[in-house]
């Protein structure tokens, strides 16, 4: 589904990732790990689109295409779908009317019928239950006034509205509970499905006692420096990330 | 000496009075970019131009006027080109305590408020408009009593100066909600310069929303001044959609204890516009409240200008007062000129003012494309939310649904997005 080679990422002139490889196969999750400022926020950012980030070296296949010669718009209508680590609050634009907009966007550039607001609201009640989420929420303006908790569940309800084919979250776990932490894991392995990858981005190993990764890949200085199966992020948690650092290569 | 006072002097020479009032304005000539009132906002182009006076009988509107007219239900007084229009207008079985009237009795062609040198269109006005909008609601009503102004301008072969002179009067405890529009049926360049006296007494409560979609050639110049009673509540939203000039001196003064004015306003300067607004809110009582939001947003050649006054007299303790202008600058050769100014004499004041120029925020878009959205709809849906903001002032969802369409229809129009 996804095929990332020696990929090399400048930000503001300084290298951030430097030859980062990795493949990802539909129905797989994979976790990455790695210390602050290995280039985790990067990978995610490159992915969907983000302006500031250049690529100087490799290439990204998803699902054959080129991904990155598309808008962000369309990586997400083609599949792609970023949870991110701090959503941003949009005052005046109503969440209901985002979502719609968004799902509708997507639906237009794929070729589907859009959806009524009659359609988009039983879609919305289906999934907020799902989610335990109350729908006060879809009143407000986009995460507006929301707690740390709220900002990060109203991504995973976006992610299990939208239902990407790829799904990367971006520090998903940073700045929550215990509670919160469930309540998103559940609410990711309620959306895993053999046509469905994730790419679950993590500084701790927390997140991976409630989301099962397939496989964990450790993200030191711009590379991928390690990988293995979920005892990794075990080994990780034990040792520490300077454990990992001692093995780059210098 | 300029074109366009001559013209007047000539177009206008009516009464004594108001010859009289003329010479004067002839002989103060227009402010120049010396003026600290009028340095943004240069009258050069317009005062190379002559104006006639319209013809005292009424020109005929349109079906597609009378529907937009129409689209807001309420008793109706409609003044096309200057002249009192009774066949649009709905003002038969009024409530009571409600008198609206259509001719200026009342005010005195002499004003000495307009004495000062930037102050000549307010004593242009006083000089030459015969008609306006004169409402006295004497009558505490339980709810509020709606009533909707309508100002239509249209091409009639000449560019005419349409002076109106409005005063409206709430008396105790009463309560009018006040839709005021100016519309425009087709192109032209005519200057309209409106004076508004409000009068608020004790705890009477204003909703006044100004609608201006002049025409993009048209002129426009308003003074509006308010003078608020003890718990008198005035809350205004002026949305400047339209004119290709649009200069607005809106005063209030809060003269009785506890008096509340919110004001909100959004400036739309697109194409070639030009939009001043000009804020001079007075806290002279104790325990008084301002809370002005402007949006201003500034596209292709357009240019707005924005300055938001506040005084505090010495005694006005107990005030507070709150000020935002933020504005989106949407292209290179479009300009924005904020400056908000707080003076404080009294004690015990809370009171805060910011202002901001900038582009949409990148975070916001990205946000909205990750999500699907194509780029020009995400910036479409930021350009909306910000300048709708200012709606929230009516405090009346019923208002809001009669009034937002008129701002969404021009931000959709191509001289915004583009």
């Amino acid at each position: 589904m996804l095929k990332i080679e020696n990929l090399h990422v400048r930000v503001a002139g300084k290298e951030i990732l430097k030859g980062l490889s990795l493949e990802v196969k539909a129905g797989e999750v994979h976790a990455i790990m790695g210390p602050n400022g290995a280039g985790k926020s990067t990978l995610g950012n490159v992915l969907s689109g983000r302006e500031g980030y250049e690529v100087v070296e490799g290439s990204v296949t998803y699902q054959g295409k080129n991904l990155l010669e598309l808008e962000p718009e369309e990586r997400a209508a083609e599949g792609v779908f970023l949870a991110f680590q701090y959503p941003v609050e949009i005052p005046g634009v109503n969440n209901t009317y985002f979502l719609r907009s968004a799902l509708n966007a997507q639906k237009k550039y794929r070729g589907e019928p859009e959806v009524d607001s009659m359609q988009f609201l039983k879609l919305v009640r289906e999934k907020l239950s799902v989610l335990h989420l109350k729908d006060e929420l879809l009143h407000r303006a986009v995460n507006e006034g929301f707690s740390g908790g709220e900002k990060k569940r109203n991504e995973i309800f976006q992610l299990a509205l939208l239902e990407p084919k790829l799904a990367i979250l971006d520090e998903t776990d940073s700045g929550l509970d215990i509670d919160a932490l469930k309540a998103v894991a559940d609410g990711v392995n309620l959306m895993r499905s053999p046509e469905r990858a994730f790419l679950v981005i993590t500084h701790y190993q927390r997140l991976l006692d409630y989301i099962k990764p397939d496989v964990v890949h450790v993200l030191a200085d711009g590379r991928i420096v390690e990988s293995g199966g979920p005892e990794l992020a075990l080994e990780l948690e034990a040792h520490g990330y300077s454990w990992v650092k001692d093995r780059v290569a210098p | 000496m300029t074109a366009l006072l001559e013209s007047l002097q000539t177009a206008f020479a009516g009464s004594a009075q108001s010859r009289q009032a003329l010479d004067e304005a002839v002989a103060i000539g227009l402010p120049g970019p010396r003026s600290e009132q009028w340095k943004y906002t240069s009258l050069r182009a317009l005062s190379a131009r002559h104006f006639a006076a319209p013809a005292s009988t009424l020109a005929t509107i349109n079906a597609d006027t009378r529907k937009t007219i129409a689209a807001i239900p309420a008793p109706r007084i409609v003044f096309v080109n200057g002249v009192f229009d009774p066949e649009n207008s709905a003002l038969t079985n009024l409530p009571a305590g409600l008198n609206i009237q259509s001719n200026n009795v009342k005010a005195p062609v002499e004003d000495s408020r307009f004495a000062a040198a930037h102050e000549i269109f307010a004593k242009l006005n006083t000089a030459i408009a015969s008609k306006g909008l004169q409402i006295e609601l004497s009558k505490a009503t339980g709810d509020p009593i709606r009533l909707h102004a309508v100002f239509v301008s249209l091409n009639s072969g000449h560019d005419l100066a349409i002076a109106y002179r409005h005063n409206i009067v709430l008396g105790e405890n009463a309560k009018l909600d006040l839709i005021e529009h100016h519309i425009s049926q087709d192109a032209h360049q005519h200057l309209s310069n409106h004076l508004c006296d409000i009068a608020l007494h004790d705890g009477a409560e204003l909703t006044h929303a100004r609608i201006q979609q002049d025409d993009a050639g048209a002129s426009q110049f308003l003074r509006t001044e308010a003078a608020l009673q003890t718990h008198a509540t005035y809350r205004r939203l002026d949305l400047e959609l339209g004119a290709h000039l649009s200069r607005h001196d809106l005063q209030i003064s809060l003269l009785g204890d506890g008096a509340n004015v919110h004001a909100n306003g959004s400036l739309i300067a697109s194409g070639r516009r030009h939009i001043d607004t000009r804020l001079d809110i007075r806290h002279i009582a104790k325990n008084t409240s301002c809370h002005l939001l402007w949006r201003g947003l500034a596209n292709e050649r357009g240019r707005a200008v924005f300055h938001g006054g506040i005084l505090i007299e010495k005694g006005a303790d107990g005030t507070t007062a709150h000020l935002s202008n933020k504005n989106l600058l949407l292209s290179d050769n479009a300009e924005i000129d904020t400056q908000p100014v707080l003076v404080i004499h009294a004690d015990e004041v809370t009171a805060s003012h910011g202002a901001t120029v900038g582009r949409l925020d990148a975070g916001h878009l990205f946000y909205l494309r990750a999500r699907g959205i194509p780029e020009a709809q995400a910036k479409a849906m930021l350009t909306n939310a910000f300048c709708k903001e200012t709606l929230q002032v009516l405090a009346n969802d019923e208002l809001v649904g009669l009034v937002a369409p008129h701002l969404e229809k021009m931000l959709q129009s191509t001289e915004v997005q583009a």
